[in-house]
This record gives structure tokens, sequence and C-alpha cells, in this order.
């Protein structure tokens, strides 16, 4: 027994796991926690493979950034109606079915996996070839540096949007009664004789 | 691959917690000793001479004491925080260089040289490198820098579990107020890093040494992003001025009011580890990690060099730590407003300038001077603005203050009669 099969038994126990304990738990908190236990174990998994860059990002974007705020925001609407969840029997079935489903074709696909012939004491790939290929330098000049900005530059209009629009709320509020209540940072400031 | 057995791997972990338990046990006597200094005190001077024996005694009296668990509590994740805290603190340090270091050798150029000779100097390097002494415990990862930030945004998992499954308001506003901390101070931390990146041309830690040693120290081309890169530390270790997530005036002890005993301890021992590691990295990003002008070139015997290389390395680490505990006990801590109007109008401004500078002058090829220059000119530059067009300190009230009716001595609470 050797340390890669180790290491993946134990990876793949804590992710298949904590997978389980998302579908299974009914507190919308204890679900999104599980879900982050799911989220280390694939980055794990990366890193098992080699694919460092990948499993750091992983690590970073997924768990260190969407998770966190999702976490945070399920914490604090942790109440009400939302609290607890009730699968009902159709919702079991359509998603048994469809796990099924899935299940079936990754594993049909991996019994058809064919090897690439590498071993594990081949040299592990580095960064530089996808920031290479990324540039267009490698791979025939083609370059994914245009669809990586038009997508980044796509998220920050979202960004402003979605700013906006939590903004454009408040001022309506502002004009109904912002104005009797006198707790806007600006007429606070006016009251005070602060200049802004 | 590196060759694996368990003999090594159980040495590795037994040496990596026989030096961290003792240095985060002497950090706390040393946390105490000073802010006795700094406030005219003795500081704990009973057990052993000078009270050099405390620690002892503490980590005795976390073990030995009962570790209660209140009944309202998820006891699951109650039992997880301080795990998941002290492990992913644990596990950060294994990427961090602490002695000499060699960086990975570079791809051997294949275009235009025989095939028997790309083998051969192939292997001379690896070989070459294999046989280099290198004091990480992962050596010649490729995104180090990327792993220490990813494993550092995990630390943020060990507050929130803790202070959501503690299953009381106080912890979770602790643990609210820590997760919008540490995500605002996430992005100038990143950011203050970029540059130097693009000078260095790696994430590689052991090849941002290299750079450091070839051409100089970064924090002389760029003070700005090492400021920046402290400050936004002290914010995601929740050090004070940052501690609001366990302000004891306001929250009792926002995440840790339940937790009691060894629980509390490993709270503690991810939080000063957190401490150790990011001072290594101050170090090793901005400080030149091992070098010392060369002076480290003059030891030639390998194995007198690497125990001063070593010994550099952990002296301008120690300093470091002593600044994390000076500052705590000199700077009052920050209100929660003041706390985010740093991180998103002061600091990932400056950030961005600064970031801008340097690819400035890489991509006009300028002296590294001129960023120093830059670096110095945006500081001052912020200040002044700050000065000119600012709204003035930024500590007074938000709401406007009205003065309560003072009862009449006797009655109400009595508080002052008391």
């Amino acid at each position: 027994m050797n340390l890669t099969v180790v290491l993946f038994a134990m990876l793949a126990a804590v992710t298949a796991a904590s997978a389980v304990g998302v579908a299974a738990s009914r507190s919308v908190v204890r679900a999104a926690v599980w879900l982050l236990f799911t989220l280390i174990g694939v980055a794990g998994v990366y890193f098992l493979l080699g694919a460092e860059f990948l499993g750091a990002a992983q690590l970073i974007v997924y768990v260190g950034g969407t998770m966190v705020l999702m976490v945070f925001g399920v914490m604090i609407t942790n109440q009400g109606p939302f609290a607890v969840l009730r699968t009902k029997p159709v919702e079991w079935a359509v998603g048994g079915v469809l796990a099924g489903g899935l299940f079936v074709l990754l594993a049909t696909a991996s019994l058809n996996f064919v090897s690439s012939g590498k071993t594990p004491d081949d040299p592990l790939p580095g960064i530089s070839p996808i920031g290479l290929s990324f540039l267009g330098v490698e791979d025939g000049g083609k370059s994914y540096l245009l669809p990586f900005e038009v997508v980044s530059v796509h998220l920050l209009v979202v960004l402003v949007a979605a700013a906006y629009l939590a903004r454009a709320k408040r001022r309506v509020n502002q004009v109904a009664s912002g104005k009797e209540q006198g707790t806007n940072k600006e007429d606070t400031r006016q009251e005070q004789g602060v200049t802004p | 691959m590196i060759a694996f057995d368990w003999l090594t791997l159980l040495i590795v972990i037994a040496g990596v917690i026989a030096v961290v338990m003792p240095t985060v046990g002497y950090l706390t006597l040393a946390e105490r000793k000073v802010s006795a200094w700094v406030q005219d005190r003795l500081g704990p001077n009973r057990v052993g001479p000078f009270g050099l024996l405390q620690p002892l005694a503490d980590g005795g009296k976390f073990f030995l004491k009962e570790a209660p668990i209140p009944r309202h509590v998820d006891k699951i994740f109650f039992l997880l925080a301080p795990a998941v805290s002290m492990a992913i603190a644990l596990v950060a340090l294994a990427v961090v260089p602490w002695g000499g270091t060699q960086p990975p050798p570079d791809p051997v150029a294949t275009q235009g040289v025989e095939p028997a000779a790309v083998v051969q100097q192939y292997a001379d390097t690896q070989g070459g490198y294999a046989k280099s002494f290198n004091g990480v415990i992962v050596p010649g990862l490729d995104v180090g820098v990327l792993v220490v930030f990813a494993l550092g945004s995990l630390a943020v998992y060990g507050v929130i579990l803790g202070g959501w499954s503690s299953d009381n308001k106080y912890s979770l506003l602790g643990s609210l107020r820590s997760s919008a901390q540490i995500i605002s101070y996430e992005i100038p931390l990143g950011m203050s890093v970029v540059g130097v990146l693009l000078f260095s041309g790696t994430l590689n830690l052991e090849g941002i040494i290299q750079w450091q040693k070839q051409h100089g120290w970064f924090v002389l081309f760029q003070p700005l992003a090492f400021l920046l890169f402290m400050v936004s530390v002290y914010a995601e270790c929740n050090r004070l001025p940052f501690d609001l997530p366990e302000a004891e005036q306001e929250l009792v002890g926002g995440y840790l009011t339940e937790y009691g005993s060894l629980n509390f301890g490993m709270f503690m021992l991810g939080e000063y580890t957190h401490m150790i590691t990011t001072s290594l990295l101050m170090t090793v990003v901005f400080w030149g990690g091992w070098s010392l002008f060369g002076l480290e070139d003059r030891v030639t015997d390998p194995i007198w060099g690497a125990v001063v290389k070593c010994l550099i390395l952990v002296t301008k680490t120690g300093f470091f730590l002593f600044l994390y505990l000076l500052v705590r006990w000199t700077i009052p801590r920050f209100r929660f407003d003041q706390l985010m109007g740093l991180a998103w109008k002061v600091m990932i401004p400056l950030s961005l300038l600064h970031l801008l500078a340097v690819m400035l002058v890489r991509q006009y090829s300028l002296s590294n001077w001129v960023l120093t220059a830059i670096s110095v000119g945006l500081f001052l530059a912020a200040g002044v603005y700050a000065v000119a067009f600012g709204t003035g300190p930024n500590n007074a009230p938000r709401r406007r203050v009205i003065s309560s009716p003072s009862p009449p001595v006797g009655e109400g609470l009595g508080v002052r009669g008391s």
C-alpha cells in the first residue's frame, strides 16, 4: 500500500462523507459547512494529481472566497421558513434519478479511460505552461487572453450593477423617510455643521 | 517525486510540533512581558527564573482543566472549529522557508541543442538541486505564494464555525465581523504581493529569495507594498488594532466566549502559529529571507552556512514577531467603520496605484529605484490628500450625540453609588 492510495482513500472519504452531509442535513448552515469540506476535499484531490495551480485556485476562489460569502449570508438569513429544509418526496425522486444518471455516466467514462502513460515518477508540470498557453506563446499562437478579459469585464459589470441596485433601493427609502428620521449620514453632518 | 517513508513523515511531524509548541508558548510569555514593559509593570515572574517556566504551567493548565460544552451549542461544529483553526495554521507553515534555500532549476531549453546534451543538462541541474539543502518542509512548490494565501483565507473558517456553533449573539457578531474583515483585507494583501511577483517572475518562495539575493531586497524598492502587506497581515491575524472579532469590551470574547480548556488553547495555538507564518512570509517576500548583504556567503562550510542562514532568517522573523507584540500594546482598537474604511478607501486604491507603478517600471525597464521614489511619493500624496481634502479625523461619532439625563443619586442602576 503506497502513499498515493492512502491519501486518495482519505481525501475521497472526506469528500464523499461531507457530500452526503450536504444532502442529508436539514439545517442550511450545516449544509453550507459540509459543502465547504467537500470543496476542500476536491482541492486535495487536485493537489494529489499534481495540479497544484488548480488546487490552490480552487481553495482561494471557491473555499476562501465564494463559500465565506455563502456561509456568511446563510448565517444572517438563517431565520424563519428557510432555517430548516424539508425535502419533498418528489424532490428526492428527481434528485435521486439525476444523481444516479450522473454516477452511471462518470463510472462509464472512468472505466473507458485510457491512461496517458505518465507515472507518479514523472516531473510535475509547473504553472509556466499554463501561463504560456494563456498568453498564446505555446499552443500555436492561440491566445486565451481576450476571452478571459471579456469574462472578467462582464463580472465587473455585474458587480457594479449589484452595487447600484443596492444603493438605488436605499435612495427610495431616503426620499420617503430619510428626512424625517435624520439617520442619514449627510443629514447628520449638516445638522452638526460639519462641511463634507 | 520526493521519496516517501513513514519514518521521515513521523520525524517531520514530531519536529514541527516540537518547534512550534514551545515557540508559541514563549510568544505568549513574551506577549505578557512586553505588555508589562509597555505598561511599566513586572509581568509574570513567579514560575521559574524571570517567569520563564510560565508557558509550561499554562500548557499544563490547558490540559488539566475541564472542557465545558454548553448544552445549546452545535456539538460537531463546536468541537471541529478549534481543530480547523489549528490544523490550517500548521499546514501553512509547511511551504514557508525557515532556512537557507535553493530555488528549483529552470526548465532546460530544447531548441537548437542536441537531445543528448539536453538530457545531460537536465540530469545535472536536477541532480544538483536534489543534493542541495533546502530549509523548507515542502521544497520546490511552484505555486508557493498562492498556497500560503489559499490556506490563509481558510483560517477564517475556524472563527466562523466557532462563532456560529456557540449559538449566542456575541459569538455570532464576532464571527460576522471576522468574515467581513478578512474578506476585505485579503484584497490589499494579494495585490501588494503581485508587485513582487511581477519582478521575481515566480510564485516560488525560494525563487523570490534568490531574486532578492541578486538584485536587493524588495522592501528597498517597494516599501509601500511592504507596509500594505504588513497592515493586511495584522488584520488577517485578528491582532490589535484589528481585533474586532474578539473585542472583549464589546463582545465578551467574540467567538472565543464559550470555549475553555484545550479548545481555547487550540484556537490560541492556531492564532500564534499564524503570526509565526506571516512573520516568516514578510521576511521571505520583502526582507530577503536568509540573505544579509552577502555576509552569509563568507561562511563556506556547508553545515555552518546552513546554520548561519537559518539564524539570519529566524532573527529577522523574531523582529517582526516582536513588532506584532509591540503594536498590540501601542495602538488602540479601530471602530468597525474605520476598519472597513481603511481597507476599501485607503489600502485598496493605494495598492492599485502601486501596482500600476510597478507595471510602468517593468514595461519601460526603468531603474528599480524609480519605484522606491514612486512608493514614497504615493505614501506622502495619500497623507497630503487626506489632510487637504479629507473630512478631518475619522473618529467623529456617526450619530448625533445626545446627552442622556443622569438619574438622581441613589436611584436608577446605582452604578456610581454602589
